[in-house]
């Protein structure tokens, strides 16, 4: 098939047929799609094109940037007492704990070195200031002003005054993009504050979160709150991550249908703290040795 | 839909610079971060189905690929996924280009609107075949404002082939 509808006399060189063209370009973004979705090998190349892209990218984020600042700059006084209200009397609700916490980390501390526990992590912080969210339509993320230039590793946790947001998942020089919690790909180890019931949450999109695999008749409540549980030794233990606020119990399946609601403002622009990352946990033990030889034949050999 | 027999106007010859410079102005259009607002139309697979319109014989495939992955990068999707698109987006408009330029411009919207909505399709099965989230109905909007937007764009990227050959200073335009 030609463009022009009838082939081109053979003295004008057009290069390969569109057809051929269309194959060799196809088989190479399917081989990119390949590489990237099942093997995650392409990041190097990632890296390459956004370092080149960078400086127009900030261009590109400089109008949006003046926008916000015009809209700051004529958000009427009204608006700001009222945040400072809302501010000063979440303080004063908190003073009471936040009054007595170094008292009870102390008293902990002491505690932990009577009983001769491991001390409990703690972990410096950075201050990011959310620039915008991505692009793409399929997934929740954001991308923050800080990178690998300010110390910011892959899988670092990012959080908000209120709770957890998400995990930095990819990291650019100058930039550094967070998938949120309620993305689909994104489960956290949580578990609820009331019991101590240790469970995965995962995103369910539209904002929302799930819990998934806890069975019809696990003791939780609407309302309860889930916090991290620290177990796979990325989060920190005790960082609200969501409240429970629908459970379906009456389905046909062997487990309960849990929607929970975000506690962090993870959809709102603002500025978030990239929590450094603890120590590794100890490697896990060994898997016990298998004495018995698996049989042979075609099972045996792959 | 009945083709206009009536002649074109003959054009300048486009310059390549002018093309690269479309096409940058695109991306930076596209780069710009609106967040989550729906119906933003994608600025560089519309440019990229006006020239491969426009000039089968310049831009292409290849153009398309490029640009398919620089725009995977910087919209943080997955590697491949606007590429795969684009090229596809860039073998239909070239194929057309010849039927499509025969019609007015309002009759070239509606033969742009089924390309960008295939493009559209085509990243979405990728997306859902990765295991992403459906991102609603609203998701399409952006192709019919692309195709919205076929009637100006075409007279502001040809606007400089446009130009007369000799400058006459007697003549009106």
């Amino acid at each position: 098939m030609s463009v022009v509808g009838q082939q081109p006399p053979p003295f004008f060189k057009r290069g390969p047929a569109p057809l051929t063209r269309l194959a060799f370009f196809l088989a190479l973004s399917l081989l990119l799609l390949v590489l990237d979705l099942r093997y995650h090998t392409l990041e190097w190349s990632r890296q390459a094109v956004a370092f080149v892209a960078y400086p127009l990218q900030r261009i590109a984020y400089l109008p949006v940037a003046t926008a916000d600042n015009a809209a700051q700059y004529f958000s009427s006084l009204a608006a700001l007492q009222k945040e400072n209200t809302v501010l000063l009397r979440r303080q004063l609700d908190t003073a009471n704990q936040l009054l007595r916490q170094e008292h009870l980390e102390l008293e902990n501390q002491r505690l932990r070195a009577l009983l001769d526990m491991k001390q409990r992590q703690t972990v410096p912080g950075r201050v990011a200031q959310i620039l915008y969210s991505a692009r793409d339509p399929f997934a929740r993320r954001i991308i923050l002003d800080n990178g690998s230039q300010q110390g910011i590793v892959a899988g670092q946790v990012v959080v908000d005054e209120l709770g957890v947001i998400g995990q930095v998942t990819r990291v650019f020089p100058m930039l550094s993009e967070v998938t949120l919690i309620t993305d689909k790909d994104q489960a956290v180890p949580v578990q609820i504050l009331r019991n101590g019931l240790r469970t995965v949450i995962f995103g369910a999109g539209a904002g929302g979160l799930e819990l998934h695999f806890l069975a019809a008749n696990a003791d939780i409540q609407v309302g309860d709150v889930l916090v991290t549980s620290g177990l796979d030794g990325v989060y920190l233990a005790g960082l609200p991550v969501a409240k429970v606020v629908r459970i379906d119990r009456d389905t046909p399946y062997t487990f309960a249908r849990i929607l929970c609601q975000p506690i962090a403002g993870v959809e709102d622009h603002d500025q978030v703290l990239v929590l450094g990352q603890g120590e590794a946990l100890p490697p896990q033990p060994p898997e016990p040795q298998k004495t018995e030889k698996p049989a042979k034949g075609r099972k045996g050999r792959r | 839909m009945e083709p206009t027999h009536s002649s074109n106007r003959i054009l300048m010859p486009v310059k390549a610079w002018f093309i690269f410079l479309t096409f940058f102005a695109a991306l930076f259009l596209d780069m710009i971060p609106f967040g989550r607002l729906t119906g933003l139309p994608d600025f560089v697979a519309l440019t990229l189905a006006f020239w491969c319109v426009r000039e089968p014989f310049k831009v292409g495939m290849g153009a398309a690929f490029l640009l398919g992955i620089v725009m995977d990068v910087v919209s943080a999707s997955v590697m491949g996924q606007h590429s795969l698109a684009y090229v596809l987006l860039g073998f239909a408009a070239s194929g057309l280009s010849r039927r499509i330029l025969w019609f007015p411009l309002s009759h070239q919207a509606l033969h742009i609107l089924p390309l960008l909505l295939g493009a559209q399709l085509v990243m979405l099965a990728v997306r859902m075949i990765g295991g992403a989230e459906f991102p609603g109905m609203l998701y399409f909007l952006s192709s019919f404002t692309g195709s919205l937007l076929w009637y100006p764009l075409t007279y502001l990227l040809l606007m400089p082939q446009y130009q007369p050959m000799e400058k006459d200073v007697n003549r009106p335009i």
